[in-house]
C-alpha cells in the first residue's frame, strides 16, 4: 500500500503543495521540450524529403556551435576590435560552413547511395558523425568551450515572477530560446506552405518519382533541405551552448531527441514541436516527483519510455503519415 | 583454376542441401579451423591471441547475434550491447552464487537471461516497425544502461561498481581470472564461438531461417502464407539475444576480465551495427569480416601512423583515426552497400569461372 501512495497519490500532494515548484519544473520542462523538438525538427527536414534517418543531426549540432566559437576566436586572435562584430561574422561564417557541409553530404554521400535501402542511408550518416566528430576536433581542438552568446547579444541572467505563494525563476536565455524557437518554427512552416522551394520540397516528400517527373531538381532539393537542418543545427547548438558550454558531449542531445521523433512521427513538423513538449515536461515532472522512488538518472531511459507507450497505440507516432502497406 | 565444381556431382539431395555444396569449400573451412585451432594456439604470439583474436571472436559471435536479428529477420536493433550486458551479469551473478558449476556451463546459460530480456523488448516489434522499432530498442539500452549502475546487487555491492572476474578452473586449469593463459582463453572462446556458428548456420538455412527471411521480406506477405508472425518475430530477438548474451560474457569473462556497465553502452551497440552492416546483412561470414575491419582498422591505422613515424600528438592520431573510420564507413558503403560478403561472394564466383569473364 505504501507503495503505490508514493506513486499515485504522494506526488500530486507534492505538485499541489507547492505550485511554484511546479511551475519552475513545467518551466523546466517547456524550455527542455522546446530544445529537444528543435534537434528533431533537424531530423524530420531530412527525413521528410530524402528518407534518410539522419543520425548525425546531433554531431551537426556540436559542429555548427564548434565552428561559430572557432571563427570567433580566430577573428578575435585576428584583431577584429569589437566582440559583437566578429560574433556576427562568425555567424555568418558558421552559416556558410552549414552550407558547404550540406553540398558536400549531397555530393560525397547520398549522390552515390541514391536508390539503396533506408539502413545503408542511415549507417552513412553514421560513418558522417565519425568524421565530422574526428573532423570537428582536429580543426579546433577537443577541449569546452565557452558560447559566445553575449556576444550575439543573447540576455543572460534570470527574473523571478512572485507567483502561487512562492518565486518562480526564469533564465533570460530560456525566454530568449523558446521565442526565438517559436519564430524559427513559424518561418519553417512559411518556407514549407508559401515558397516555391518548399512546395517542390513537400512534393518531393510525398513521391521521389513523381517529383522528378515534374521537373524538380532532387539534387537541389536535398542540398536545400540539409541546408535548412544545418540552420537548425546552429540554432541549437546556440541555445543549447548557452546554457552549458560546447563540447562533444553535447551530441548525446541527440539520442534525448529520438523519442520526441517517433512520439511525434518522423515525417511530421508540428509532431517534432508537440513531441518535444510532451516529453521535456514529461521527463522533468517524472525525475522531480517520482524519481526519488527509483533512484536518480530515470531520466535518461523515461523519454523512451513514454515514447514506447504511445507508439503501442499509434505505430506512425502522434502525427505522422498513416503508414499504409500493400503486397 | 583451384576452385572449380566440375566433375563434383550429387547424388542425393543431402549432399545437394549441404552447407558446403564445393568440396573446395569443404577443405578451405578444414584449413581455416585447423589454423584457428592448432596453428594460432601454438605459433600467435600472447599479444595477438589476447588482443586481436579474443576479441575478434567475441564481437564476431556478438555481429551474428545481430545479424540473425537484422539481416536476416529485418528488425533494426540499437539494443545490442544492453543485451550483451545482461548475459555478462548474469554470468557474474550465477558464478558467484553457484561458484561450483563450470563457468563454460553458465557462460552458456546466461546467454537465456538476455534471451528473456530480448523476448521482453521485442514484444513491441508485433507493432512497430522499421526506425521506430529502432529507437524502440533504444529503450531497452538506456534502461539496461540505467540498470547496471543503479543495482549493486548486480555486482554483489562491489564498491567499484564494476564486474571483477573470479578464477575459474577447467581440468585443472584457470580459464578465467588473472591467471589465466591467453592460449587457454583462446581456444575456449574458439571453441563456444565455432560451436555457435555452426548452430546459427543450422538455424538460418532450415525451416526457422527460411520463415526469419521471408519476413524480412515483408511480413504483411509472410503472414498471408502461413508464417505466424508474433512467434518468428519474437524467435528471432531470442535467439539473437542468446548469442548476444553469451559475446557479452565471453568478452567480460575472457577477455576483459573486469568490466565496468559503460562498457556495455549505446557505442556497443554501434560499434555491432557497423561490423554487420559493413559485413553485410544477412551473411554469417560476413559477420566475421565485419568484424575484423571494424574491429581491425583503428588498430591498422594506428600502426600504419607509428610506422610511418609522423611527429604528431596522440590526440591528433585519435582525431585522425576517427575521421579515416567515418570516411572508410561512406567509402565501404559506397563501393558496397551489400558489405563485404558480396565481395566474397563476387570474388568466389570469378574463381570459378577463371580464366574466363563470366
Amino acid at each position: 500500500m505504501d507503495i503505490l501512495y508514493k506513486i499515485f497519490i504522494d506526488p500530486f500532494m507534492q505538485m499541489g503543495g507547492a505550485p511554484d515548484l511546479l511551475v519552475q519544473t513545467l518551466w523546466e520542462g517547456l524550455v527542455a521540450g522546446m530544445l529537444y523538438a528543435l534537434i528533431a525538427l533537424g531530423f524530420v527536414l531530412i527525413f521528410k524529403a530524402s528518407g534518410v534517418f539522419n543520425f548525425a543531426q546531433g554531431i551537426m549540432v556540436v559542429f555548427a556551435a564548434l565552428t561559430l566559437v572557432g571563427v570567433y576566436d580566430l577573428l578575435r586572435g585576428a584583431g577584429v576590435p569589437s566582440g559583437w562584430l566578429a560574433a556576427y561574422l562568425a555567424l555568418a561564417i558558421a552559416l556558410g560552413v552549414m552550407g558547404i557541409l550540406a553540398f558536400a553530404v549531397e555530393r560525397v554521400v547520398l549522390r552515390p547511395l541514391v536508390n539503396q535501402p533506408d539502413i545503408i542511408l542511415f549507417m552513412a550518416t553514421f560513418g558522417l558523425t565519425y568524421f565530422l566528430i574526428g573532423f570537428g576536433e582536429f580543426v579546433f581542438g577537443g577541449n569546452p568551450k565557452r558560447m559566445i552568446a553575449g556576444e550575439l547579444n543573447l540576455p543572460s541572467g534570470a527574473v523571478e515572477f512572485k507567483m502561487a505563494g512562492g518565486f518562480v525563476a526564469m533564465q533570460k536565455i530560456d525566454i530568449a530560446a523558446v521565442l526565438i524557437v517559436s519564430v524559427m518554427v513559424a518561418g519553417l512552416s512559411f518556407f514549407f506552405q508559401r515558397t516555391r522551394i518548399g512546395r517542390a520540397l513537400r512534393a518531393v516528400a510525398d513521391s521521389h518519382k513523381a517529383a522528378l517527373s515534374v521537373g524538380i531538381s532532387l539534387e537541389q532539393i536535398w542540398v536545400v533541405v540539409w541546408f535548412a537542418a544545418g540552420i537548425v543545427a546552429l540554432t541549437t547548438g546556440i541555445m543549447w551552448g548557452a546554457r552549458s558550454e560546447v563540447s562533444f558531449s553535447l551530441q548525446i542531445i541527440a539520442l534525448k531527441a529520438l523519442p520526441v521523433l517517433i512520439l511525434g512521427g518522423f515525417t511530421s513538423i508540428p509532431g517534432a514541436i508537440v513531441g518535444g513538449l510532451i516529453i521535456g515536461i514529461g521527463e522533468k515532472l517524472g525525475e522531480f516527483y517520482w524519481g526519488p522512488l527509483l533512484g536518480s538518472g530515470i531520466e535518461s531511459w523515461l523519454a523512451y519510455f513514454i515514447a514506447l507507450l504511445f507508439l503501442l497505440f499509434r505505430p506512425q507516432g502522434l502525427f505522422g503519415e498513416k503508414i499504409i502497406e500493400r503486397i | 583454376m583451384l576452385y572449380r565444381e566440375a566433375g563434383q556431382f550429387k547424388t542425393n539431395y543431402v549432399d545437394d542441401q549441404a552447407v558446403f555444396p564445393i568440396r573446395q569449400d569443404r577443405i578451405g573451412i578444414a584449413v581455416i579451423l585447423a589454423v584457428a585451432f592448432v596453428g594460432i594456439p601454438l605459433f600467435g604470439s600472447d599479444f595477438f591471441i589476447s588482443a586481436v583474436m579474443v576479441p575478434l571472436l567475441v564481437f564476431s559471435l556478438a555481429a551474428i547475434g545481430l545479424n540473425i536479428l537484422t539481416g536476416y529477420t529485418g528488425l533494426l536493433s540499437l539494443g545490442t550491447g544492453g543485451f550483451m550486458g545482461v548475459g555478462a551479469f548474469a554470468c557474474y551473478k550465477l558464478t558467484t552464487i553457484f561458484p561450483d558449476v563450470n563457468i563454460i556451463i553458465w557462460i552458456l546459460v546466461s546467454g537465456f537471461f538476455s534471451c528473456g530480456i530480448g523476448i521482453l523488448f521485442g514484444l513491441p516489434s508485433l507493432r512497430i516497425k522499421g526506425f521506430y522499432l529502432a529507437v524502440a530498442t533504444l529503450s531497452a539500452q538506456f534502461f539496461l544502461d540505467w540498470a547496471f549502475v543503479r543495482i549493486p546487487w548486480l555486482v554483489n555491492n562491489n564498491t567499484s561498481g564494476a564486474i571483477e572476474v573470479p578464477s575459474r578452473y577447467l581440468f585443472g586449469m584457470p580459464i578465467t581470472g588473472p591467471m589465466a593463459q591467453p592460449e587457454v582463453r583462446y581456444l575456449v572462446v574458439l571453441s563456444i564461438v565455432a560451436l555457435l556458428t555452426l548452430i546459427a548456420s543450422n538455424l538460418v538455412h532450415g525451416r526457422i531461417g527460411r520463415s526469419w527471411m521471408a519476413v524480412r521480406d515483408m511480413d504483411l506477405a509472410a503472414e498471408l502464407i502461413g508464417i505466424r508472425l508474433y512467434r518468428t518475430k519474437l524467435l528471432a530477438f531470442a535467439v539473437s539475444s542468446y548469442y548476444c548474451g553469451v559475446a557479452g560474457a565471453l568478452m567480460v569473462f575472457l577477455w576483459y576480465g573486469s568490466a565496468e556497465p559503460a562498457v556495455f553502452g549505446i557505442d556497443q551497440s554501434f560499434f555491432i551495427l557497423f561490423m554487420v552492416i559493413i559485413g553485410g546483412l544477412g551473411s554469417l561470414v560476413g559477420s566475421f569480416f565485419g568484424a575484423a575491419l571494424i574491429y581491425g582498422m583503428p588498430i591498422i591505422l594506428k600502426a600504419i601512423v607509428g610506422l610511418v613515424g609522423l611527429q604528431i600528438s596522440p590526440a591528433t592520431v585519435e582525431h585522425l583515426t576517427f575521421m579515416a573510420v567515418g570516411g572508410l564507413i561512406i567509402l565501404f558503403l559506397i563501393i558496397e552497400p551489400a558489405g563485404l560478403a558480396r565481395l566474397w561472394q563476387v570474388g568466389k564466383q570469378k574463381l570459378r569461372v577463371w580464366p574466363f569473364p563470366y
